[in-house]
């Protein structure tokens, strides 16, 4: 049921899935659940329905139906004009996308990873994110690069880096991280209809995992906004900040500090750039203490940027250090057991967490 | 000469005779004669892959006048910018166009402004082309509000999107695949137009060119890559930079031709030709043999790589502004005279409008964050000392 639910729901309009859900909440009180990856496929789908200057440019992205099947079925539907099949050539196709921003066409470029993405970085850099600028506003550039960021699971050290934090020291760049499917949906919507050249960060283990929607973030119209954090759960004792799959580690980890009596607010960042201060400064004004998580390499990450955000802006208010959790400061490693060091786990949150609660072991009295 | 003219069509040597003889206007009238002339390139075309067109190329005395005009008032400007670089007014980059007026001034006589033009940073004329006023031109150089880009760009970052220029830019070779981008929102639109992405005989090595040419190629854009050579890439003769300078053909299964740069004529027949193929056809290379009097840029005095003989023999044999001159001269369309008034008109334009952006002031402070965004969403943006200075984007 729910997966003939899911097909008709793709590439449809609102009226006909209403129904269809409210049977569904009739048989069970459970909302309805979407993949990251339909729900990336069916905000590409609604976006480029709505405005014929949407097109989707990219490596695999027409008849391999995407290396990762985000634009299954978009070929299909929209036909080759609008979904472009590209060479192996990232510079190129990068640079041909921003022109076709610069004459007021909205271009959705994918690369495959973002690691391919240095190829083309100048385009994104110079072509792009500064053009608005030095042509004091003539020249907007309305594109969305998008793909998978980050580590994967066994890809190696080419293939696991994570671009949010250079990509979000640049000005002129707006730079998204996406956690669950709401947030795929409404920030990928919001990408595409937004005039500035927007990194879009995804990552390949979210792809495959379902997160409840609610009609709300199924109507065609869902947008969130650029800018603004979430607060995935709110906490009083220490703050954790955190982005795209840490998101989900955080949560784990504020399940087991909650059992050792600390209530951890989870911050889902949502976007690296413009970074959300305020949200960010205002949750650390009230638990006293923030854990900062992601999986990029630590220095000059994101991390950083959020710890001097604090102490610039909070400084009386924090009761202790600032931690970071971060990927290790080494090129990623093959080996499984080795990559499971090289990527925060859970329990590198919990431990640094008790630790800015100053309880890295249990008081003796305590105990 | 003249008296060949004046047996013929009385009304047509009064037409050219009247506003001419008149010394006392300020503003000179162009000759508005549309009678078409048959004139032949310097050289014929040297083409690649396809048929090249033929070297008569059709114009009139009102398009010859204006050639002579435009590139006059062009070189004028470039030279005046050097003076006002050695003036300190003019300050980073600042790289001169001077020898290599007729491609701008045959391209814009070929096509219409639906039309695209990209290029580097050697924009200042290309940007006059599309028709940019002198006054924006100094006053960017110098930095002020009254620039194109109200003094937030500089030199290299000269842009008309409301006649399709889109710059002007820095990174050599990232503006062809960026034109090339150019050409597929047009064939995606159905505007029926076409893009010219400019670039030098340095640039024509870049791999990013052949990657948006591969793609050009394959989706048929109707891009025309046009390779300015000037046969310098800075400092580097272009038999040092390139095992084979024959750009022309060095798109292998894209056409080419070979064109006199230095020939206004030429490069409008060529332009003529290449869009006409790019809108059947796909994109067509275009190499313009050209030269740059000046050095690359103001810092290069330009004679460490190559002679002044070289420089000089240029000058005297292949002047585009001269070659235009004889042309107007020999077939009576003006007399000397009157050419020599032109120059004069231009030269004060160019003085009353560096004067012009002398009095505009500079950007007020709170541009500095001003166009970070199209939509700022209320972000916030730092000066240096954020405690200091810091700024909500709109």
């Amino acid at each position: 049921m729910l997966g003939v639910v899911r097909q008709k729901m793709l590439g449809q309009s609102l009226p006909k899935i209403r129904p269809v859900v409210s049977v569904l909440r009739s048989y069970s009180s459970a909302a309805k659940q979407m993949t990251v990856r339909d729900s990336l496929n069916s905000a590409l789908d609604e976006e480029m329905s709505a405005d014929p200057k949407v097109f989707l440019m990219g490596e695999e992205v027409g008849e391999y139906q995407g290396a990762y099947k985000i634009s299954k079925g978009l070929l299909e539907k929209y036909g080759p004009e609008r979904v472009r099949d590209t060479p192996i050539t990232e510079a190129g196709f990068a640079g041909i996308g921003v022109g076709a921003a610069y004459y007021g066409l909205k271009p959705v470029v994918e690369f495959m990873t973002f690691n391919f993405s240095m190829q083309a970085i100048d385009h994104i850099i110079n072509s792009a994110a500064k053009s608005n600028y030095m042509s004091a506003g003539q020249m907007s550039v309305p594109i969305v690069f998008r793909g998978p960021n980050g580590a994967a699971a066994g890809v190696g050290a080419q293939h696991s880096q994570c671009y949010a934090a250079w990509y979000a020291s640049c000005p002129g760049l707006k730079v998204l991280t996406p956690y669950s499917s709401e947030d795929a949906r409404g920030l990928l919507k919001a990408a595409i209809r937004d005039p500035d050249p927007v990194v879009f960060l995804e990552n390949e283990l979210l792809y495959g995992e379902s997160f409840p929607v609610s009609d709300e973030v199924l109507d065609s119209s869902f947008c969130l906004p650029i800018g603004k954090a979430k607060i995935e759960r709110v906490g009083r004792d220490v703050t954790i900040t955190a982005f795209s799959r840490m998101v989900g580690h955080a949560l784990k980890a504020a399940e087991i500090l909650e059992k050792d009596g600390i209530d951890a607010e989870v911050i889902n960042l949502r976007s690296i750039r413009p970074l959300d201060r305020s949200t960010i400064n205002a949750s650390v004004r009230k638990t006293n203490r923030l854990v900062t998580v992601e999986e990029g390499f630590p220095q000059h990450g994101v991390g950083a940027e959020i710890c001097a955000s604090v102490v610039e802006e909070s400084f009386a208010y924090l009761d202790a250090p600032v931690e970071r959790i971060a990927g290790a400061d080494i090129p990623m490693p093959y080996a499984a057991n080795l990559e499971r060091l090289a990527v925060p786990q859970v329990e590198d949150i919990v431990r640094a967490a008790k630790r800015a609660c100053y309880r890295s072991v249990p008081l003796a009295a305590a105990a | 000469m003249a008296l060949s003219y004046l047996r013929s069509s009385s009304s047509r040597s009064a037409n050219l005779l009247r506003p001419l003889s008149s010394a006392a206007s300020l503003r000179r009238p162009i000759s508005t004669d549309t009678t078409p002339i048959t004139i032949e390139t310097s050289v014929p075309f040297t083409s690649h892959q396809c048929e090249a067109p033929s070297r008569s190329v059709e114009t009139n005395p009102s398009e010859l006048l204006t050639f002579f005009r435009d590139m006059a008032l062009m070189r004028r400007m470039e030279i005046a910018a050097d003076s006002l670089y050695k003036a300190k007014l003019i300050r980073g980059f600042c790289h001169l166009y001077d020898g290599q007026e007729a491609v701008a001034v045959g391209m814009e006589a070929a096509i219409t402004k639906k039309d695209c033009i990209i290029t580097a940073y050697r924009d200042h004329c290309t940007f006059v082309g599309r028709g940019g006023t002198l006054l924006e031109v100094f006053a960017e150089l110098m930095g002020r509000q009254a620039g194109c880009s109200k003094g937030k760009g500089g030199s290299m970052h000269f842009y008309k999107k409301d006649s399709n220029f889109y710059g002007g830019h820095g990174i050599v070779g990232a503006q062809v695949p960026l034109g090339c981008g150019l050409a597929f929102a047009q064939k995606y639109s159905k505007d029926e137009s076409v893009t010219f992405a400019l670039y030098g005989d340095g640039a024509a090595n870049q791999g990013q060119l052949f990657e948006a040419l591969n793609i050009s190629a394959l989706w048929d854009l109707p891009a025309i890559l046009v390779c300015e050579n000037n046969h310098y890439g800075m400092g580097t003769a272009e038999w040092r930079a390139a095992k084979s300078p024959a750009y022309y053909k060095r798109g292998d299964y894209v056409p080419g031709l070979k064109v006199d740069g230095m020939d206004a004529l030429a490069v409008k027949q060529a332009c003529k030709f290449a869009k006409e193929h790019a809108l059947k056809n796909g994109p067509i290379i275009l190499e313009m043999d050209t030269y740059r009097y000046h050095g690359h840029s103001m810092s290069d005095p330009g004679s460490t790589y190559r002679t002044r003989d070289e420089i000089s023999g240029v000058r005297q044999e292949r002047d585009p502004i001269e070659r235009v001159r004889k042309l107007i001269l020999s077939h009576d369309l003006a007399t000397e005279k009157e050419l020599k008034d032109i120059e004069k008109e231009v030269r004060k334009e160019v003085d009353d409008a560096i004067a012009q952006a002398k009095e505009s002031p500079m950007p007020e402070p709170s541009e500095l964050f001003s166009n970070v965004y199209a939509k700022g969403l209320g972000a916030e943006s730092f000066g240096a000392d954020r405690k200091e200075l810091r700024a909500t984007l709109a």
